[in-house]
This record gives structure tokens, sequence and C-alpha cells, in this order.
């Protein structure tokens, strides 16, 4: 009898602050339960820095807040069958999207030009820089999302009831007490 | 005298003059609910409440319950009206539960976790509002208001004070504070007004009281709002 074949699961940070991730890992000695099921490809847990093209499930932190996020979740998209949406970030913009109702330039003076102690400062325009949207936008409004994993971050065990559900072939439900908007 | 009708196939007593949700909370049915209150007049606004009778939808906090009627509640494809009433709620404010006090004691996020409400699905707006912080006992983050106009009925009928008001058509409406300044400092609301008590989001929040129950303790974290509901009180 053949092993079955691994998932491959690609994971990444947007406009997050890893604390999902951080989540994500506090499945603690679970872990090893499911790399017997997974193998991670794109992520900030293995350093590889491209999706293959064979994904099945892509797990997305924070909204997007630049192009570089944008183009990020698209590459993901096209890359894995399954994408989820982790974190109130992902799913509304979060703190990150605390901003939206200033205009851009306004927060980019305060940072850099106006704030004391900034008499000279500048604006990074470095090409390399990424630029930033006017507003963060949560993922589903680029992209189709599949699924969705709420909370600040999702608890350990709302992220491990997803993951076994969707490993076991159903449809990922969260009741009383996983489900967490905070 | 005494009459029944059918909920979701449960026969359900009720009296004349008895609203269908009335009738419900009193059998200890829940039905989903935001501006419905039991201690005010029924506003009919938020259409969260919204069931079938006889086939053909309805608020159910306005609509006098009728003997015989069939009523339809917890059904896939009202719970998905509702559902989607609720995302578009969420999208047109600011819910942002991580940063909000009122975050496990909110009606609204307490609804949507009763509804499956796993994203807001609809574009966000993000709507610029500012928030009133100046009345030295109370702040108004009108970020967070859903416009159930409950403490506009309760400032108005219970602590007859008319501090509150619904302004503006359609889209555009918004809460106002009934002053000339329109802050809250130049109105005689106190924390006693009845009006204080009932927002069931984070609008009108007293200061230096934020997050005194801790995360697990609080009042949906102990049991989903389909237990704990106001209209199941007192059954």
């Amino acid at each position: 009898m053949t092993a079955k074949k691994k998932l491959k699961v690609a994971t990444t940070s947007l406009a997050g602050c890893f604390g999902c991730h951080m989540s994500f890992l506090d499945i603690d000695e679970r872990l090893f339960t499911l790399l017997e099921h997974i193998e991670f490809d794109r992520s900030p847990l293995t350093d590889i820095k491209t999706c293959s093209p064979d994904c099945d499930i892509g797990i997305i932190e924070g909204g997007l807040c630049n192009a570089e996020n944008v183009h990020v979740l698209r590459e993901f998209r096209k890359n894995c069958k399954i994408l989820i949406a982790m974190g109130a970030c992902a799913i509304n913009g979060g703190l990150p999207a605390q901003r939206n109702h200033l205009p851009l330039t306004t927060i980019l003076e305060e940072v850099y030009h106006t704030s004391p102690g900034l008499k000279n400062g500048m604006i990074p325009n470095d090409p390399e820089l990424p630029l930033p949207l006017n507003q963060v936008h949560p993922i589903h409004e680029v992209v189709k999302i599949d699924y969705f994993m709420p909370g600040c971050p999702p608890s350990a065990d709302a992220i491990w009831k997803v993951l076994t559900d969707l490993l076991a072939g159903k449809e990922p439900e969260l009741g009383h007490g996983l489900m967490h908007y905070d | 005298m005494s009459h029944t009708f059918t909920l979701d196939g449960k026969v359900v007593p009720f009296v004349d003059g008895q609203t269908i949700i009335q009738a419900a909370s009193a059998a200890g049915v829940f039905i989903p609910h935001l501006c419905y209150h039991p201690e005010f007049k029924p506003h009919g606004s938020c259409k969260l409440c919204t069931v079938k009778v006889n086939g053909r939808h309805t608020a159910s906090c306005t609509m006098r319950a009728a003997p015989g009627m069939v009523v339809e509640s917890e059904t896939e494809e009202i719970n998905a009206e509702r559902r989607a009433l609720t995302q578009m709620l969420f999208v047109e404010g600011n819910h942002f539960c991580p940063s909000c006090e009122k975050s496990g004691n909110c009606q609204l996020q307490a609804t949507a976790y009763h509804l499956g409400m796993m994203s807001a699905h609809y574009d966000h707006f993000f709507p610029n509002r500012a928030v009133d912080a100046s009345h030295p006992e109370a702040l108004l983050d009108f970020n967070r208001c859903i416009l159930c106009s409950l403490c506009v009925r309760a400032s108005r009928d219970v602590d007859g004070k008319n501090v509150f008001g619904l302004s503006g058509r359609g889209i555009k409406t918004h809460l106002i504070v009934n002053a000339k300044s329109g802050q809250l400092a130049d109105t005689d609301f106190t924390l006693a007004d009845k009006a204080a008590q009932v927002c069931p989001v984070g609008v009108i929040l007293k200061k230096r009281q934020g997050f005194a129950v801790p995360i697990g303790e609080r009042k949906y974290d102990k049991a989903p709002i389909s237990e704990t509901a106001e209209t199941t009180e007192g059954r």
C-alpha cells in the first residue's frame, strides 16, 4: 500500500503582524500529526519564496496595504486550490485599516514630515519599496476566498479545527467558543 | 383569550395583542433581532427578526400573532437573509472587534456568531465618523452605530430627555446628539439614564470601564446569544 500523497500547504503574512502564524504554531505537538498529512510549500516557516503550481491549500494572514501584497495574494490564488483567509486583518483589514478614513498623503506627511523631530524628514521613495495602496483592503475584495477563519488571532484550536475538517473532506465549521472576531 | 400559532412546527400560545416575537420569547424560542427590545415599542427597522408568515416575509417584532398562523423562522433561507443583513451592517460601519471594548458583550457580534457569519462578504465602506468624547462620563463611538434607535427611544420615552435622534434619510441616516453644538457634554445625559444602558453595540460606553471583564468571562463567551437574549429573560 502506498502512502497517501501529502497535501501541499502554503502560508504568508501580508499586512498582518504574524500573530496568526504564532497562533498557528500554538497547535504545538499537533504539528507532528499535521505533518503526517501535509507538507509546507511557500511559507515563512520554510522560507521558500514562491508557490509551487500545485499547492492544495493557501493560508493568508493580513490584508492588502501595498502593491506587493496584491501581487503575492494573486500568486497564491493562481497556485492554490483552496484559499483560506486567516484572522481579522485578512477578513476586514483589521488594525492596518484604521488608516482608511485618512488620505494617504496626509498620513505620509505626518509620519515623515510634520511629526516632532522630523525637520529634514523625507518620504521614502526607493524603487524597491512597494507602493502603498490608498486604503487597506480585505483580501476577499481582490480574489475569491474559499474559507475564513475569524479571530485576532484565531485560536490554535480554531485553526486546528478548520484544517482537520478540510483534511477530513468536510466543510470547516467553528461552533460557539471557537468563533471569535477578537 | 389564549390562542396558538405554529413556529417551525412547534405550537406557540399567545394572548391578544402579542407580537410573534413576544409570543416566541415567552415560549422560550429565540428569534434573532437587533432593534427589538422587550421593554420598548418595536421599531421594525433592522429586519433581523424577519420570519415567514403563511409564506410571506414580515418582521416578527411588529406583526401581531393571529390564530392558526404558520410561521417559519429557523430555515436555511431565512437565516441566509439574516446573515446578509448582518454583513451589510458590518461593512456600513467600522466594526473592528479586536479594538472594541464591547466585544464579547455585543449583540451585533453575538448575532453574527449565531448566524455563522465567517466574513463580511461585501466591500467595506470604511466611513469616516468622528467620536464624541466631550462628556465626562460617557464616550460615543459612532463608528459602531447600527441605527437601532434604542437610545433614541430610551431617552425620549423613558428618560424624558430626547438626547438622541436619527437624522438624514436612507444610506445617509445617522445618529445625532440633540444639542446646538451636537456634543453629548451639552445635553443633560447622565449614566443613570436608560439610554446609557440599551446600546446593543459599542457606541455608548461608560468611560474608564474598558475591558473590565477578561476574555473568556464576557456575556457571550459563556453562552451564545440564542440562550442569553433579553427576549428569553423572565420567561
